[in-house]
């Protein structure tokens, strides 16, 4: 019985993501809920008949044979959904008895890409794409969701729910990505998808497992992307890479008790150096043409992370790409992880000058950074400036680390 | 916050103004330096534009002349936008500019927005 309790909420949710992919790019976005309706059904259905008769030898098979006859008895059943529909629907035979749900391999991958393009939109909010994405992409419910951004349920419902409806609205077909499509759609699909990653990596959520599928999903919607000719560009393979290098510490970044460990004191021999490689050869293959995207330099410097070691080759390198980085585009995380780069380049004093002119008074992470600094030049004053960074602290995680830095400068005073 | 345009001058072209090979790898470094700066400090209003050495100047109708010097050796050697909330500011930003050793200025205007009118 417990094999099956972990069976089969992976098994649904594998599976729910392709049939509903395949059953909207049917219907259209226009008819998300009878897809969703249709596939709840077909679980319901195997939950009942899996209890009775026990699970049967191609749970998969059976699944896509009862969303098959589902989907069938749906549109006999409705008149007026049929009448609606059935000029949508691009089929040879008008007759929806001959109408065949194609859950071929094909079929499924093609429709998941143009799902992916088709949510990845930008009418719609980014946090409303990363839940609309989570939802019909990768099949984790409203509660899962919530769980992972530390949100109750109804909000994330809401938000699916707003989500559907603007879509639908705009009664966008939803038909694989054309080229030009592509090009200017791409840059919000991989936006998405590393804002998906990010929220699985550094998600305050003390649900590892989950927060660990979540990463693991943005990095199956990317290789989709790569698998396709059409969409197989440097910076796909660039982001890849990056997802790669940061999963690959996934499991030495927490320990037993799930308080996370930090990066100089995990233990190396957890790291997953198939994923290392795995990222090794993604940015190999993104090293090519001549656009240097923000992905790019992230991923090189994820690299240079995977290297524990500090070499000044090392420290150079990164300053250089973080420097580079902030040229494409600004951020705070990277000015401050900057200034990290430049103490390890040109010694704690300089860094601690370029660190006050940021002067980002209202950043936990500038005062934790000059807290660090300063530690090795005057702890007095890396004390005050911990304490700053306690005081503006929301998470419980983030304030447990302020206070280990506290504890540890306490032996300095 | 206001945007102000930053115009880096020099003199180019005679001999004794130029820097030695080395001391120009260090000019480099030094401007690299200060625009990784900026642009940590959220300074830069718009992206970074390298601008060639070459150039060409109109005088008159049909008067084009390659180079771009004017009337005096000072040359064009780039040219950012930048935030600042002052002159003031932005003059002491162009203070930290390389151009200025060696021996070149900075020149900086305020951009006018439509509602200065």
């Amino acid at each position: 019985m417990s094999e099956k309790e972990e069976l089969l909420p992976h098994l649904f949710r594998k599976e729910y993501q392709k049939i509903v992919s395949v059953l909207i790019n049917l219907f259209g976005i226009a008819h998300v809920e009878v897809a969703e309706d249709i596939v709840s059904d077909t679980f319901l259905s195997a939950t009942e008949n899996w209890s009775h008769h026990g699970l049967p030898d191609n749970p998969t098979a059976w699944l896509y044979t009862v969303a098959k006859n589902k989907t069938k008895n749906q549109l006999k059943r409705n008149q007026l959904f049929e009448a609606k529909l059935v000029p949508q629907i691009k089929i040879d035979s008008s007759l929806s008895e001959e109408l065949e749900l194609d859950l071929s391999y094909q079929n499924i991958s093609d429709s998941q890409l143009a799902m992916i393009f088709a949510v990845c939109n930008p009418i719609i909010s980014s946090e409303s794409q990363i839940a609309l994405a989570l939802n019909l992409l990768c099949g984790f419910g409203a509660q899962e969701i919530a769980d992972a951004f530390v949100t109750n349920k109804e909000v994330i419902y809401k938000r699916i729910k707003r989500a559907k409806e603007t879509l639908k609205e705009a009664d966008l077909p939803i038909s694989q990505p054309s080229i030009s499509e592509i090009a200017e759609r791409l840059e919000t699909v991989l936006t998405t998808l590393y804002l998906l990653f990010s929220e699985g990596y550094y998600s305050t959520s003390q649900q590892t497992n989950l927060r660990k599928d979540f990463c693991m999903e943005a990095m199956r919607l990317n290789y989709m992307l790569i698998q396709n000719a059409a969409t197989n560009s440097p910076k796909v393979n660039a982001l890849m890479a990056l997802m790669c290098f940061h999963s690959s510490r996934f499991d030495a970044r927490t320990d037993k008790l799930g308080e996370s460990v930090l990066y100089h004191e995990q233990d190396e021999n957890l790291w997953n150096q198939e994923l290392i490689e795995r990222g090794n050869y993604f940015l190999n293959n993104a090293a090519t043409g001549n656009h240097l995207s923000k992905y790019h330099l992230e991923a090189g410097i994820a690299a240079w992370h995977t290297q524990k070691e500090d070499t000044p080759a090392k420290w150079e390198q990164i300053l250089q790409s973080y420097d580079h980085l902030l040229q494409l585009e600004y951020s705070p995380i990277a000015a401050l992880n900057r200034v990290y780069a430049l103490s390890k380049v040109s010694g704690a004093n300089h860094a601690i000058e370029e660190a006050e002119k940021l002067n980002l008074r209202d950043n936990q992470f500038y005062f934790s950074l000059l807290g660090k600094l300063y530690a090795a030049v005057d702890a007095k004053v890396a004390l005050a400036h911990y304490q700053t960074a306690l005081g503006l602290a929301r998470t419980e995680t983030d304030q447990l680390l302020i206070r280990r830095n506290i504890e540890s400068l306490h032996t300095q005073l | 916050m206001e945007e102000f345009l930053l115009i880096f001058r020099r003199d180019f072209n005679s001999k004794e103004s130029q820097p030695s090979a080395e001391g120009l790898q260090n000019h480099l470094k030094q401007w690299q330096d200060w625009f990784a700066e900026l642009s940590a400090q959220d300074k830069l209003s718009r992206p970074i534009q390298r601008w060639d050495r070459e150039g060409k100047v109109v005088k008159s109708k049909n008067q084009i002349l390659n180079g771009p010097y004017v009337e005096i050796k000072e040359a064009i050697g780039g040219m950012i936008f930048i935030k600042a909330s002052s002159y003031d500011e932005a003059a002491e930003i162009a203070n930290g500019c390389p151009i200025l050793e060696l021996g070149g200025n900075v020149e900086i205007r305020k951009a006018e927005m439509p509602a200065d009118h």
